[in-house]
């Protein structure tokens, strides 16, 4: 199976990519939202009388908020603001009218910041309970299949494998904070672990037919290699990974172009993550289990 | 036969409850109009507001009880303003001994956040000052007051009365057992006195005194309108709240951007549906149109249960359930490439498609089981009300899609005819012949 054959290529390509996300994140951080640093959003928009964007800011600059005006959409403006309290926002709201007439307020959302970083803490430990609930539950459901490579080395596999598609999406939006201003939000941790059950399920399709046939095997007396094993599983598993990771993408697609501005950037996070999720369980996942079954016949034969 | 017959019931009853889904949101009239989508704030406009109570000060262990009763309070000011559906619950946070309590007010369609904060926040401070008859008393002087302790906080009831003669409204207050008693002393020590009544600081009202009053009742006519009396009389009464709160968070959407985000979730839901489709009966063929059929089925499924349940639906969960679109066909997919398999390995149509189920069976329960542990593990941390939807909305979608697209699928693919004529089996195989 060319897959499995050609499995350092692919590990290749997992471990660059990788490798490039955490360097991003290490250089340029991640963009945070306001839910999880604090801070405001006003969104305003204008019926025909849109001011200039320095008049705008100029206006609530002595306010002393540390703004930040950016255009939203075409007739109106979404102001950044630390957290304000709500004798601010009166105030904002009147500056606003006089400097520049009438407007209606869109959205406006204000976290605190003691709000923010509950949020922070609540994100990574829900990560890491997922993690968690998944190696368990792998160790379990492969309990029957610790030949030669024991069940609790798939979950273990399968956890390599997630983190690859965690760190991926999470490169690309450090990448596209730095250079777009994308911001990360509670949904950006949402849609992570949106991809963390997408790839397991991924994974464990392939995982199963990898249980079935090794089964098959000894109940035959096939004593066909380990390698080939997994080889064919892929290869069975295959069309069935592919089509199931299209349908899922073209919806992904649909809402990203679709979806409006709400979940536009939910929608891009899992797309990428999803990307990387099929890929890992097809060329990570499953190709590992050969290298960690081979590293296991070293350490024997020494 | 029985097969077929339990086929076609399913295929009526998914189009029964479609047309039910359907009505109920687009007529507005009939049994069904009583199950409305429920729609989160970011689609329907709204005020969002989270309180953070001040706990420390109270005796250990009260804090539950005293953060219930804060939510009662609460609750009876927000159900004052006519707003439909507000929500009004308590939140814990942190672990151990360092516990948070907050409070989250959910307002639909109130996007005036002075006047909800206002009124939300509001407390009433209500005093009885007597006028000092000592002080030299000339007519144009303001007069200075002596603070006699008695005050809101002896207050037992208020209600709004109205003045027998003139039939002007006004509020008429009921103290307390203590306040009954201190009224009484301060009447009687100062008949003829002029006692004001001041309501956040402002003299609203300054009766003389004519005799002792031991009853321990009174009447403030300040000229009021009736609205004013009422609302003043219902914030006298759910007066004082028992912690202080401080705003930590609020969050407006305008009615305008709500409906935007809805319009842009079902348009990409309906689009989403249409590409899976041709997807799957170009790459399935016949299997493919069952597939299309099962997956009508859990849209109008899933949309019948966020009716029921109720589901609250927002953007991200609308995001959520088109996702879960994507997802509920993997069943199909594992159960239809099972079967081309065991076509291809020389079986009877009707062997392959019993072995494509059983067989498949294995993968989508493991698989499904971890989305689910997945969705409730999401549900538990979830910081916002906004993933906790989503994490309902996926969890629902993959439980409803093990349904639709095992059991419906199967109960359908067997209803069908299963010669093993050539252009019947070239029906059943998929994709590319290798």
């Amino acid at each position: 199976m060319w897959i499995v054959k050609n499995r350092k290529i692919f590990y290749a390509v997992s471990i660059i990519l990788a490798v490039a996300s955490f360097v991003s994140v290490a250089i340029w951080g991640l963009n945070l939202g306001i839910d999880f640093k604090g801070g405001s959003i006003l969104e305003v928009t204008y019926i025909d009388n849109k001011p200039e964007v320095n008049v705008v800011s100029e206006s609530i600059a002595p306010l002393g908020l540390e703004s930040t005006v950016r255009e939203a959409g075409t007739d109106g403006y979404q102001i950044r603001m630390r957290s304000i309290s709500e004798e601010e926002r009166v105030s904002v709201e009147q500056t606003l009218t006089e400097a520049t007439g009438a407007y209606t307020v869109k959205r406006f959302n204000s976290i605190g910041p003691v709000l923010g970083s509950e949020a922070a803490r609540k994100s990574v430990t829900s990560l890491f309970i997922v993690l968690l609930a998944i190696v368990l539950f792998i160790t379990y459901a492969f309990r029957r299949v610790s030949e030669p490579v024991s069940s609790f080395k798939y979950g273990l596999i399968t956890i390599v494998a997630l983190f690859h598609d965690v760190f991926i999406p999470t490169g690309v939006f450090a990448v596209l904070g730095h250079y777009q201003g994308l911001q990360v939000d509670t949904l950006f941790v949402t849609a992570l672990l949106v991809v963390l059950g997408f790839s397991v399920h991924d994974t464990i399709v392939v995982f199963d037919r990898v249980r079935e046939n090794l089964k098959h095997d000894r109940e035959n007396k096939h004593n066909q290699s380990f390698e080939k094993i997994v080889g064919d599983s892929v290869g069975q598993t295959f069309a069935r990974s592919l089509n199931t990771s299209l349908t899922t993408l073209f919806a992904l697609v649909v809402l990203y172009i679709l979806g409006g501005e709400a979940t536009r950037s939910f929608s891009l996070a899992l797309l990428i993550g999803i990307t990387a999720g099929t890929y890992s369980s097809i060329f990570i996942a499953s190709p590992l289990l050969v290298t960690v079954q081979k590293w296991q016949e070293k350490k024997k034969s020494k | 036969m029985k097969i077929r017959i339990f086929a076609a019931l399913l295929i009526l009853v998914g189009a029964v409850l479609g047309y039910g889904v359907y009505q109920s949101n687009y007529t507005g009239h009939g049994f069904v109009s009583n199950f409305p989508f429920k729609l989160g704030l970011d689609l329907n406009g709204g005020t969002h507001l989270a309180y953070k109570a001040d706990t420390s000060t109270l005796p250990a262990g009260t804090a539950n009880d005293t953060m219930n009763a804060l939510r009662d309070v609460i609750e009876r000011r927000v159900n004052l303003f006519g707003v439909s559906e507000p929500s009004v619950l308590v939140e814990e946070v942190g672990l151990g001994t360092t516990r948070d309590y907050r409070l989250v007010v959910e307002l639909p369609g109130v996007t005036d956040i002075d006047e909800a904060v206002r009124q939300i926040g509001e407390t009433p401070q209500l005093e009885f000052k007597l006028v000092d008859s000592s002080a030299t008393s000339t007519a144009t002087d303001t007069p200075s007051f002596i603070d006699t302790g008695l005050n809101g906080q002896y207050l037992k009831r208020a209600l709004v009365e109205f003045d027998p003669t003139t039939g002007a409204p006004m509020v008429g207050i009921e103290f307390n057992e203590e306040g009954r008693k201190l009224f009484a002393a301060i009447t009687k020590a100062n008949v003829g006195n002029i006692l004001a009544i001041f309501l956040d600081g402002q003299a609203i009202s300054a009766p003389v005194i004519r005799q002792e009053i031991r009853e321990g009742r009174a009447q403030i006519s300040g000229g009021f309108m009736l609205p004013e009396a009422r609302e003043l009389v219902r914030n006298l009464n759910y007066g004082a709240l028992p912690v202080n709160i401080e705003l930590v968070s609020t969050e407006t959407i305008g009615p305008t951007l709500g409906k935007a985000v809805l319009d842009a979730g079902v348009h990409s839901g309906v689009i989403a549906f249409i590409v899976i489709s041709i997807f799957l009966i170009l790459w399935y063929r016949l299997p493919g149109v069952v597939a299309v059929v099962a997956l009508a089925l859990y849209v109008v499924l899933n949309l019948a249960l966020f009716k029921l349940i109720p589901v609250t639906l927002t953007a991200a969960g609308i995001a959520g359930f088109i996702l879960s679109l994507g997802i509920a066909v993997d069943a199909n997919i594992l159960i239809f490439e099972r079967t081309k398999e065991e076509l291809r390995r020389g079986k009877s149509l009707r062997d392959a498609i019993h072995e494509g189920f059983a067989r498949a069976w294995d993968s989508i329960r493991d698989s499904n089981s971890s989305s689910i542990i997945t969705a409730v593990i999401l549900y538990y941390f979830a910081s916002t009300s906004v993933i906790k939807g989503f994490a309902l909305v996926f969890g629902l979608g993959v439980i409803v899609s093990m349904f639709t697209a095992i059991t419906a699928t199967r109960t359908m693919m067997y209803a069908l005819p299963q010669s093993d004529n050539k252009f019947w089996r070239f029906l059943f195989t998929t994709g590319f012949n290798k």
